[in-house]
């Protein structure tokens, strides 16, 4: 199996999914859930013994398109929804649907607005700490990696599978933002450090494979033996993905509605971590190894396989 | 290797008795030290009492917004000071404060300490000696400190609302006196405020000076000698000692007959400042999960679902070693669970998350073995030979792979816990305790499970028996 020689091919589907989402975030940018805008409070009263399940409320602002509020049975058959601002009119409609459901009067007992619930700084400070802890991991694969040559090269080539994964996420959550009106909120923002943590674990079981098989076959060009480690380890990636996969589908299938975007997020960003620690990170070293860009912007550029084999 | 391996066994097999009497939930605490075992679930998952927090100001003084922020502020930071996690506040309309409490056990008193505006005055009582728990008024408004810093005209406002209020009828000794305050809280150094017992073996509450705090002590105190101080907190007298020499060296202890607990929260809250505005409880009550309760049932039902199709995956695609680690799989989750019980950890969806992630960690360590064994079998090595070599050449990649997991976990949680982000701290907590539990069992257990197999069943000395 030749995976490296098609590295280009594997960057190019990478680019694929990544700039349709990047751009839909630069003009569109990410919608932010109420967690950090905070939005209307509804505090509701139904008739005892009446009160309908979450879901079907949740139903309900879906009609009057209002996406994903947040809905807590209280003691007493009431029930609070926190949601984007609405206005008295829109209130007024979902109340009567309330009615409607319920099959009894529905007492409005406060209806306000609300601030956030988490501070919008909680983001942009995660952010900072993934940024530095994205620092430390640089500095242990160097150091982890130091028996073999330019160390620095995996580490970089770590970050950057990371990086492209961050991508991925946001950017399919700011598609999913525009045409289906998701909303990033804290939970968005736990699947985006757990997919954080899975590329780089995932990346590194792959170079370090490299890292042994440089030792044993030293006398191999390193696309070889990157080819041959990835190939080695591809049993074991898919299993491990599959297995976090199972637990992922499961909970999107017959989880609960509540948490269907935060599941369906980490799907896309476990199944792209395991993609780019096999087509984007070790091809990545590949080209670094040849310093393929030399060839990237001449008009004779050929195959970056039949440039290396004149080497 | 034979005899260690079965002292590994029997250590295991106690470990796994231990965590099984853990998570009982007929076993709430543990014995000799009595220590209280349950499980914390966050308001996403169960619910917990909701409280909403007045304004205790008359309707016509107005509140700033930045003021209610600066409350919410102080409220987290004093919520997380008193160990109380998982909690959220947000401003309900102008003069309302939502507070949000994970499950229903020892709230109330939380609130008691949490409401409290926190103001602590050092206050000249004179040659008058009160006793403690008396009513003062003093000539420091409350409110005024803000008032001070934000606009000028709220400060007079603030103070024209403080005067007139009759002091507490149970406080003749207090009525018609105003004593001076000398200085506050405000001048205390939050980082040097701290609990301590004196050689009595009573709790007190120890504090330094600022610079300015200081000189005004120091002033104060020598021209004072022989009189009393009354440090007040909330207009309610701690304790009021006489001043026996002069205080120079700008650091102090308060006493007033405290319990560890009491003196913690006063701690607390002299660290995190005082309130902005007083707040009352308006109304409390119970509320379910905000994930709704019907999706977090279906949820769970999903994760079973899902957790049995990984076991039954293993157990198909690796056989006989898949068996061994779906038992070291369920003894992970039991050590993981008893731990949140244990710490305890209040879990949340972020917390779920990070142990699903976990588990994922787990499986892959085994993966990366069999895979490994398999390799090394495939070779021709006989079978003892493989299964040493599987798991010394899987080691490395299993090492490096955790540790860059633990160093993005501590840099999270350092972060999550110095920004108040909770959720935050939840996620790299539960992610840390499963990566480390995970390198236990899937690489010590596993191993000592399949080296007991193969020592009493010859007959899996097979290579099929693995997949091979």
């Amino acid at each position: 199996m030749n995976i490296i020689g098609k590295r280009y091919l594997y960057f190019g589907i990478s680019l694929l999914v990544i700039v349709p989402g990047l751009l839909a975030l630069a003009i569109w940018g990410l919608p932010l859930g109420i967690d950090f805008t905070g939005g209307s409070l509804l505090d509701v009263k139904f008739e005892a013994g009446k009160a309908p399940q979450p879901a079907q409320v949740i139903q309900i602002y879906h009609q009057f398109s209002v996406g994903d509020p947040q809905v807590q049975s209280a003691a007493g058959d009431a029930m609070l929804i926190r949601s984007k601002q609405i206005s008295e009119e829109t209130k007024s409609n979902v109340i009567s649907e309330m009615e409607k459901l319920s099959g009894g009067k529905v007492e409005t007992v406060r209806f306000e607005s609300v601030g956030p619930s988490v501070a919008k700084e909680v983001g942009s400070q995660a952010m900072l700490a993934v940024a530095i802890a994205a620092l430390g991991i640089l500095l242990y694969i160097s150091f982890a990696f130091r028996g073999v040559p330019h160390a620095y090269r995996f580490g970089t080539a770590a970050i950057m599978a990371m990086i492209h994964d961050i991508c991925v996420v946001v950017g399919t959550e700011a598609l999913l933002g525009h045409f289906l009106g998701w909303e990033a909120d804290a939970m968005f923002l736990t699947a985006l450090l757990t997919v954080i943590g899975f590329s780089v674990h995932d990346t590194i079981v792959v170079f370090d494979r490299i890292r042994e098989n440089s030792n044993i076959h030293r006398r191999l060009p390193f696309e070889t033996v990157v080819n041959h480690s990835i190939v080695q380890t591809l049993d074991r990636s898919i299993n491990t993905q599959l297995t976090v996969m199972f637990t992922l589908l499961s909970l999107a299938l017959f989880g609960g509605v509540t948490i269907r975007h935060f599941v369906i997020i980490l799907l896309i960003g476990v199944f792209s971590g395991t993609y780019s620690s096999i087509f984007n990170a070790s091809p990545i070293l590949v080209v670094w190894e040849n310093r393929e860009w030399r060839y990237w912007f001449r008009g004779n550029w050929k195959k970056p396989g039949t440039v290396l084999s004149s080497n | 290797m034979s005899q260690r391996n079965y002292v590994t066994l029997i250590l295991i097999l106690l470990l796994t008795a231990v965590t099984i009497f853990f998570v009982l939930p007929s076993n709430p605490t543990i014995p000799i030290i009595n220590r209280s075992l349950s499980t914390h679930l966050g308001l996403d998952l169960q619910g917990g009492l909701q409280v909403l927090l007045e304004v205790d100001l008359p309707e016509n003084q107005p509140v700033t917004a930045q003021q209610m922020q600066d409350a919410i502020q102080v409220l987290n930071e004093r919520a997380n000071g008193l160990g109380v996690s998982e909690v959220t506040f947000q401003t309900a309309g102008n003069r309302r404060i939502l507070g949000e409490f994970p499950g229903l056990t020892n709230t109330q008193e939380v609130i008691a300490v949490l409401r409290q505006t926190g103001v602590l005055e050092f206050v000249d009582l004179g040659s008058t000696q009160l006793p403690e728990g008396t009513k003062i008024k003093t000539d420091y408004a409350q409110g005024s400190s803000t008032g001070q810093s934000t606009s000028p005209t709220a400060a007079p406002t603030a103070t024209a609302q403080a005067s007139p209020t009759p002091s507490a009828s149970a406080t003749p000794a207090a009525s018609g006196t105003t004593y001076h305050t000398v200085m506050t809280g405000a001048d205390l150094v939050a980082s040097k405020i701290s609990v301590q017992t004196n050689t009595l073996g009573n709790y007190e509450v120890a504090f330094t000076l600022t610079d300015k705090g200081k000189e005004i002590f120091k002033n104060y105190t020598t021209a004072n000698v022989g009189k009393y101080l009354a440090i007040v907190l909330d207009k309610t007298v701690i304790s009021a000692p006489v001043i026996k020499n002069p205080i120079t060296d700008g650091s102090g202890v308060i006493e007033g007959g405290f319990t560890q607990q009491t003196a913690n929260n006063l701690a607390v809250q002299l660290r995190y400042g005082s309130l902005p505005i007083p707040l009352k409880v308006a109304e409390s009550s119970a509320v379910g999960a905000t994930l709704g309760q019907d999706s977090v049932r279906k949820s769970e039902m999903a994760g079973l679902i899902g957790l049995t199709v990984v076991i039954l995956f293993m157990a198909l695609y690796y056989r006989l070693p898949g068996v061994l680690a779906d038992l070291a799989l369920v003894l992970y989750a039991l050590i993981t669970f008893a731990l949140y019980r244990l710490i305890p950890v209040t879990l949340t969806l972020p917390g779920i998350a990070g142990f699903i992630l976990s588990i994922g960690v787990a499986v892959d360590a085994n993966i990366l073995i069999f895979e490994r064994l398999k390799e090394e079998l495939r070779a021709g090595r006989t079978l003892r030979q493989a299964i040493d070599l599987g798991w010394k050449r899987a080691w490395p990649s299993i090492r490096d792979s955790n540790i860059s997991t633990l160093i993005t976990c501590t840099i999270l949680f350092i972060f999550g816990s110095t920004f108040g982000a909770s959720m935050v701290k939840g996620f790299a907590l539960t992610l840390a305790l499963g990566v480390l539990i995970s390198l236990f069992t899937a690489i010590i257990v596993t191993r000592t499970f399949l080296h007991t197999v193969l020592d009493n069943l010859k007959i899996a000395e097979h290579p099929s028996w693995f997949g091979v």
